[in-house]
């Protein structure tokens, strides 16, 4: 089978529609993910003061 | 700054400097028989190298360093990078505004080659962008995945490497342009040889990110690392592919770009269109989403938020470059799906404006107090505002009108005046006094005066190219009751001539605050520690007594 111009078109409005919207929805879900919050929350206190040396 | 170089990094650091001086002559020697442009560049290569080596053997037998440093995060590199970025953003906007006075004034030009339209334009925005944007980007990288990471960097050699072999591309690339060195790609215009340079120089740098990352202290990843690695390796994947070319000869500069026609055209504004997004685009969110909740000392309003607008970015922006070609011989559906696709990119876009214009939300006394919060806030209002307008513009009826006009121009200049230089001149004035130690910038009057000029220049600039770009729009495509044109070209020319001054004028303002913000910042790092500590407190965040 020859990987020509019409089947490209194909998979791009098949697959590619799919494999989009499948990654959209895990990024949405993983952000949004019950468990994360305290995680995320944590992540964004910690920046506000890191100015003073690296951890050991 | 040598001598925080280990032995080891010293002997390192010369023989690479051996190597590429050993480059630049075999360049120099290579072109010099046919009076080729590359001979110019072999030179520069060599001074470049023998440059630095002079700087690195003056040190290069002082006492190896004390295990102390490993105890702080490595900072040398980030201070020079600041200090060449304004150093390129001098150049690159003098430049951009003599450029903007000769559209105003075409007669008034030196009768040379180099003084030409055709090459100081890449040298402009070459230099902004790269120069300046890259080298901010470039330092506020390596500070943000120190401090997220908790972690100092893996070694003292590579990001030496990384900035100064970043800026031999910029001088290679530069240069170039003003001897007619160019392969017509815009934002890629630098030929082969510079282009193999910066992919070496580009992987260390992704190494450098990595391992940074690997032996981070802080398990979570802070999500400005995420924008700046997608910067990175973007870029890694957009610069090789539309750069793939064929040297005319090892000995020369020439070179033939792998692709041709309408192929040549796609490639080269997925580049251009993702060179925006992820050059001019993602490192500045990651400096955004770092730089304004410390400065605000308030959180992110949405981490999440932050999530979804870094995965919406980096799908949806790959797709988008097409926009450029509306009406043109690109199949028709992939003019169409740029257009979607870049409809779609207002969510991502607008999120990020939103999280740090909503960050803000309760701290607008800090807002109105603070110039440096403040340059951070109207860069957001400036995203916000550039990305609506960009999206708007993709769409392929307003293309029409808006295509090869002042609008596009208008529509660059509020992205890069507004949203990237806002943005890294506010993380500067932040970071400025950290690095160095310093309570304050020292004079935050001029953090004011810098503020003002750079917003009431972007306005200029900004309303006097909308105005003009509609104008020309309108011209071409007003129609007499014969059914022929009513302008010819030349008639609109003549009508831009008050906004080339009106522009120019804005470009003026501009710089004037980019000379301001050079001079405070070279007075706050040449301040004395024991000064500094004495002086009055004028910036401290006012006690506001609750409004009950």
């Amino acid at each position: 089978m020859s990987i020509d111009h019409n089947l490209l078109v194909a998979v791009s409005k098949s697959v590619g529609l799919f494999y989009l919207i499948a990654m959209a929805a895990t990024a949405l879900v993983y952000s949004c993910w019950p468990a994360n919050r305290e995680r995320f929350n944590k992540a964004a206190r910690d920046i506000i003061d890191d100015e003073d040396a690296p951890w050991q | 700054m040598v001598s925080n170089l280990t032995v080891g990094e010293r002997q390192g650091a010369l023989a690479i400097l051996i190597v590429l001086t050993l480059c630049g002559l075999v360049m120099a020697a290579a072109a010099a028989g046919h009076g080729d442009p590359m001979e110019m560049h072999g030179y520069l290569v060599m001074l470049f190298s023998l440059g630095v080596m002079a700087i690195l053997l003056r040190g290069f037998l002082a006492p190896p360093p004390s295990e102390a440093r490993l105890a702080s995060y490595y900072d040398d590199p980030i201070k020079v990078g600041i200090i060449i970025a304004m150093i390129w953003a001098v150049f690159g906007m003098i430049i951009g505004d003599w450029v903007a006075w000769l559209l105003a004034y075409p007669d008034a030009t030196f009768d040379a080659a180099w003084a030409s339209f055709g090459r100081m334009r890449p040298a402009h925005t070459s230099g902004v962008i790269f120069g300046f944007g890259g080298n901010a980007l470039i330092a506020t990288s390596f500070h943000v995945m120190q401090r997220t990471s908790r972690a100092r960097l893996p070694d003292q050699l590579s990001p030496w490497f990384v900035l100064l072999g970043y800026n031999l591309f910029c001088l290679i690339g530069i240069s170039g342009y003003f001897m007619g060195v160019t392969q017509s790609k815009e934002y890629a215009e630098p030929e082969w040889y510079a282009d193999i340079w910066l992919v070496v120089v580009w992987v260390a740098y992704f190494i450098l990110y990595m391992r940074t990352l690997a032996r981070r202290k802080e398990p979570h990843i802070y999500v400005a690392n995420w924008y700046y690695l997608a910067f990175i390796l973007v870029v890694a994947i957009l610069h090789i592919v539309n750069n793939l070319a064929v040297p005319v000869s090892f000995a020369g500069a020439k070179s033939y770009s792998l692709f041709a026609g309408v192929q040549d055209a796609m490639t080269q504004w997925w580049y251009g269109h993702n060179a925006v997004a992820f050059f001019l685009t993602a490192g500045f969110l990651g400096m955004m989403y770092y730089y304004l909740p410390k400065r605000a000392q308030r959180p992110i309003y949405s981490y999440r938020m932050s999530i979804v607008g870094f995965w919406g970015i980096t799908f949806f922006y790959m797709w988008a470059g097409s926009h450029h070609l509306h009406y043109t011989a690109l199949p028709e559906w992939v003019q169409t799906l740029g257009m979607t696709f870049s409809l779609m990119l207002l969510v991502p876009s607008w999120i990020a404006a939103a999280n740090a214009l909503l960050t803000l939300n309760g701290a607008w006394d800090r807002v109105r107090d603070d110039a440096t919060l403040r340059f951070m806030m109207m860069a957001a209002v400036f995203y916000g505002l550039s990305t609506f307008e960009g999206s708007f513009m993709a769409i392929r009826p307003v293309n029409a009108l808006s295509h090869y006009t002042d609008w596009t121009i208008a529509h660059v200049h509020a992205g890069v005046l507004g949203w990237v230089s806002l943005i890294v001149f506010g993380s500067f004035y932040a970071l400025i006094p950290w690095l160095w130690k310093r309570e304050r910038m020292y004079s935050p009057t001029l953090v004011e005066v810098h503020f003002w000029l750079a917003l009431s220049g972007t306005l200029v600039y900004v309303f006097s190219m909308w105005n003009s770009g509609i104008i020309q729009g309108l011209m071409w495509r007003t129609y007499n009751d014969s059914g022929t044109l009513t302008y010819s070209f030349l008639d609109s020319v003549v009508a831009m001539h008050p906004y080339y001054v009106a522009r120019a004028i804005g470009g003026l303002l501009f710089l004037s605050g980019t000379l301001v913000g050079c001079y405070n910042m070279w007075r706050t790092i040449r301040w004395s520690s024991a000064i500094s500590a004495a002086a009055p407190d004028e910036l401290a965040p006012p006690e506001l007594l609750p409004a009950e």
